[in-house]
């Protein structure tokens, strides 16, 4: 059954208001900015937000007033440092007060990971001596029972949706991704359904010739988005490179609260879709991020 | 010979890979360290990258983020998160980077809040895998900027342990291993008293002196015994970093 939809029903569909949502899952490549713009053009609202870095796709969202939660390691913008929505949020309450749970990038990461396997939680060294637990008031310190050391315990996250950039899907939701995943396969497993954004869409025949490579299974799969260069300013191997530019521009042009307005409305509320983003990016600009040169695997053998 | 700072940081940096070594090379100028480390002194150096990615050749072209195309074409592996943190977890990597807006007299880092988390003054980005890093790496090596509000007492969050109060401290906290064990920064490099967990100076960079460098730090900061200046980039480290980073996004 084709899944295939435009990304303003999948967002109207499937991302109401206060609901869970991870973002960013592969850290710096694959960030699906094109989704998390057609959720700021509907004005979806009391969104949790959880991911890794989320790059700064989570500083726009909560700039503009789509957050009330973030669950995350770490949010700013990669290129530049700071994030200036998400310091004015949590400085100044502007646009709104913002609830923040701490994470290290393992911690979300086994969070996932325990909500995938079904599990209640997982014990790990990590962030143990840090403040990290007093900012995050759902981990337990414990001793493990098996050899008395201590432990942090991280329970389990179970999002509402994943929203997933990928490189190539079927209509059903079968999907390809490549390069650094991050925690995208933990988000995908963990999660109540996945929204999927690909760059192209191919026959099941190309999926199946390479199953080693599905992100995921397709029946948590609950939209498929065609949107090529929906992840732009992030890189997509293979399709497009890092706009290392555009994260600095953004950076500068959010230093204030209005800059910020203006900043959106060019990027965001005045364009219909992101072909439109494309478009005001401009076709030079684009071609600029296109591959230098191909580099295709070697073919693997499925024979029997 | 004249270089800048960060060039001197990215070669004080390199040296602190030894050959062989598994190392977690964290973003911006340890990732130039590792390319020149990898060209100079360490060839069987591997790189692990967080997100997902090991590597036993630098990138074929300046990375700007770890997740960059060019840090993952003729990577040895493209994964999970979860891998190379649990790599990490087993003690399987030496050295790690990591960066600092705030690091105390113990080596503790914060990255997270200035002021109190409830009312923070300022709202810094987060650990992303610092903290990871800091916890589970048989040892850790900080880079930043040097002056009296960055280098202070005692962090006002500790987003990345250090030796925290002193030595004993990290195991006494239940974590098995590591510890900071240099932190370059624009002005020196700090070492550690192995006995205490504090930090000592262990070498000036060029133009600097034990008197400067004591003026930028916050602390009544200790002078090691085999106190000298920093050995300056050579010619051929320059050329390696500048044939890297030609346009000096990182290094200018």
């Amino acid at each position: 059954m084709s899944k295939i939809m435009n990304m303003c029903d999948a967002v109207a569909r499937f991302v109401p208001n206060g609901s869970s949502v991870v973002m960013g899952a592969a850290l710096e490549s694959l960030i699906p900015f094109a989704a998390g713009h057609e959720i700021i053009r509907r004005q979806i609202r009391d969104l949790t937000l959880i991911g890794p870095i989320s790059d700064m796709l989570f500083d726009q969202m909560i700039g503009a007033c789509c957050v009330r939660k973030v669950i995350a390691a770490w949010v700013g913008n990669v290129s530049a440092g700071l994030g200036h929505n998400y310091r004015r949020a949590c400085e100044l309450g502007i646009p709104q007060r913002l609830e923040v749970v701490d994470h290290s990038n393992f911690t979300v990461s086994l969070a996932l990971l325990a909500g995938g396997l079904g599990a209640p939680f997982i014990p790990t060294y990590t962030a143990l001596g840090t403040d990290i637990p007093q900012t995050n008031p759902t981990f337990r310190q414990s001793l493990s029972p098996f050899g008395g050391e201590r432990v942090l315990l991280v329970p389990a996250l179970r999002p509402n949706v994943a929203i997933l950039h990928v490189q190539r899907s079927d209509e059903d939701g079968n999907a390809h991704a490549w390069g650094s995943l991050g925690v995208s396969e933990e988000a995908a497993l963990a999660s109540e359904r996945i929204i999927l954004v690909a760059e192209e869409i191919v026959p099941r025949q190309t999926i199946v010739s390479d199953p080693n490579r599905v992100l995921a299974p397709s029946f948590k799969v609950c939209a498929v988005v065609c949107e090529p260069g929906g992840a732009h300013p992030s890189p997509v191997q293979g399709y497009y490179n890092r706009d290392h530019e555009h994260y600095h521009e953004y950076h500068s042009a959010t230093r204030t609260a209005e800059g910020n307005t203006e900043w959106i409305e060019r990027w965001v509320a005045g364009v219909r879709d992101r072909a439109g983003y494309l478009e005001e990016l401009g076709q030079e600009r684009w071609q600029a991020l296109q591959l230098k040169g191909h580099r295709f695997a070697a073919p693997v053998d499925y024979g029997y | 010979m004249d270089y800048t700072p960060q060039e001197m940081m990215v070669a004080a940096a390199a040296r602190e890979i030894r050959d062989g070594e598994v190392v977690f090379t964290g973003m911006r100028l340890p990732l130039i360290a590792f390319a020149l480390a990898k060209t100079m002194h360490a060839p069987a150096a591997i790189g692990l990258f967080e997100a997902g990615l090991m590597r036993d050749t630098p990138a074929p072209e300046l990375l700007y983020t770890m997740g960059d195309p060019p840090n993952i074409a003729g990577a040895l592996w493209a994964t999970r998160m979860i891998n190379t943190m649990g790599l990490l977890q087993q003690g399987e990597v030496d050295l790690g980077f990591i960066g600092g807006a705030q690091l105390d007299r113990f080596g503790n880092l914060n990255t997270s809040y200035l002021g109190s988390p409830e009312a923070p003054k300022t709202k810094l980005p987060g650990s992303g895998g610092a903290a990871d890093i800091s916890s589970l790496s048989k040892r850790f090596v900080v880079i930043m900027p040097h002056d009296r509000r960055r280098l202070v007492e005692r962090v006002d969050y500790i987003t990345s342990p250090g030796f925290g109060n002193g030595q004993g401290w990290r195991q006494r906290g239940g974590l098995k291993r590591g510890g900071p064990s240099a932190v370059i920064t624009t002005l020196c490099v700090l070492g550690f008293d192995p006995s205490t967990g504090e930090a000592v100076l262990r070498s000036y960079h060029p133009g600097q002196s034990v008197a400067s460098v004591r003026a930028e730090t916050g602390w009544d900061l200790r002078v090691s015994e085999d106190i000298h200046e920093t050995r300056p980039p050579t010619a051929e480290e320059l050329a390696i970093i500048r044939r890297y980073d030609p346009q000096g996004f990182w290094t200018r």
